[in-house]
């Protein structure tokens, strides 16, 4: 993933598939998900849910806070 | 068609199939091209574990002999996501339930860079997909636009998937130059109140109806692994071979967050597995396409497996809301099993 406009290198504390705090809980399965079949759903810098559209070749994302983002297949 | 008892046991099942189901399936449907009936269905499903390698290499016996070596590459996209108001309990994109989808709406260059994309790879057909109970004004407004822009810029067949539709859309879409239409019935009749409560599945089938009548291509399909019991698989694929569609995309559930079915596992590998050669036995000519879901369910083994045991086509890239394999990965997978892509001017 190409992370938002102006976060690089800025830890993401939230889980994009679930939203919730990588620091609390197992993220595995998450990670599972969105490695093969999800694209991220919620900000992984704020946890707010994003608008994403996806397209025969990729994905973008959309953070009201934090902006656009975009990748291909799996979001490692 | 008959329901069948559902405390039968394989055996029971083949017997009532006409003895050994292979064997029966090898003279019926191979030799002479007549797709099994629920109940031979039914025994395909039932079959061991140690005995789902000769069902797909006769599925695929069947696919080569009735559809020939070629497979029908496809492309979607969603024009409209998230914000349905139909309950469908397998569906990320419904607005009633408390799903991570948001609406989103793709404008018209990006649609066309989408179906530029699909050409890429081959394919031959692109299908627009909203999720909407039906298309109203401003969707076929912009499905009017997104065909026209498409139809200028790129050489793919378009198809639609719109939901339901009044015969006045039918006709519209049809003079649009719109190829295919998918409409899904998701599972069996019996099963389908458990699935969708703010529709009926006889409202899917007129659409259908409606849109062959038109003279579109009719494809038609479902979602296994929906909590349907391999009876109610086995009564979907002859509701299905009634249907006479001109495609079956085949589809395993992903079970989505927030949705009512997010509890459910995802089906396993070789369930899939003995449903796709089933499905190629009771629809022995008809496009059998690998839709969503293959990449939890069966991985890139299950998959090459599902590609010899009776599919002739595949939706490669991404799909609406969840991610697929990367296309040159299927295409891949194509090549090395010698399997060529179906041209164009093979599809008109």
């Amino acid at each position: 993933m190409e992370p938002p406009a102006g976060t690089a290198g800025v830890d993401r504390p939230y889980c994009a598939w679930c939203g919730a705090a990588r620091a609390q809980g197992d993220h595995a399965a998450c990670d599972r998900r969105l490695a093969t079949v999800d694209p991220p759903r919620h900000c992984p810098l704020c946890a707010r849910r994003m608008v994403v559209q996806v397209d025969p070749m990729g994905w973008t994302a959309r953070c009201s806070r934090h902006g656009e983002s975009a990748g291909t297949n799996g979001f490692a | 068609m008959t329901a069948v008892d559902p405390s039968s046991t394989a055996e029971d099942t083949a017997q009532a199939a006409g003895g050994d189901i292979l064997a029966v399936a090898r003279e019926q449907v191979l030799e002479r091209g007549e797709g099994l009936s629920q109940e031979q269905v039914l025994a395909v499903l039932q079959l061991p574990t140690d005995r789902l390698h000769e069902a797909l290499a006769l599925a695929h016996e069947v696919r080569m002999r009735h559809c020939g070596p070629e497979v029908e590459v496809e492309g979607i996209v969603s024009l409209k996501t998230g914000g349905c108001p139909e309950d469908c309990h397998f569906c990320s994109q419904s607005g009633l339930f408390e799903s991570p989808v948001r609406a989103a709406w793709l404008d018209v260059d990006r649609l066309v860079e989408a179906a530029k994309q699909t050409a890429k790879t081959g394919a031959t057909e692109f299908c627009i997909v909203a999720a909407v109970r039906g298309p109203d004004a401003k969707l076929m407004e912009q499905v009017r636009a997104g065909i026209a822009a498409i139809r200028a810029e790129v050489d793919i067949n378009v198809a639609c998937s719109l939901g339901m539709l009044t015969q006045e859309q039918v006709d519209e879409l049809a003079a649009m130059g719109v190829h295919r239409y998918n409409h899904n019935l998701e599972t069996a009749r019996s099963h389908f109140p458990e699935v969708v409560t703010t529709h009926s599945w006889e409202e899917r089938w007129e659409t259908l109806q409606m849109v062959r009548a038109a003279g579109m291509e009719v494809c038609c399909g479902g979602i296994v692994g929906m909590g349907e019991t391999l009876d109610q698989r086995a009564e979907f694929a002859v509701q299905l071979a009634e249907l006479e569609p001109d495609e079956v995309p085949l589809n395993f559930l992903i079970p989505n967050p927030g949705t009512p079915f997010a509890h459910l596992e995802v089906p396993q590998g070789a369930d899939a597995l003995r449903t796709v050669a089933a499905f190629r036995l009771a629809l022995p000519r008809t496009v059998l396409r690998f839709a969503g879901g293959r990449e939890l369910t069966l991985g890139d083994l299950g998959a090459e497996q599902g590609m010899l045991g009776g599919v002739n086509a595949i939706i490669v890239g991404n799909y609406l809301t969840n991610l697929g394999r990367p296309a040159e990965q299927d295409l891949d997978m194509l090549e090395s099993l010698k399997m060529p892509i179906k041209a164009l001017n093979d599809t008109l």
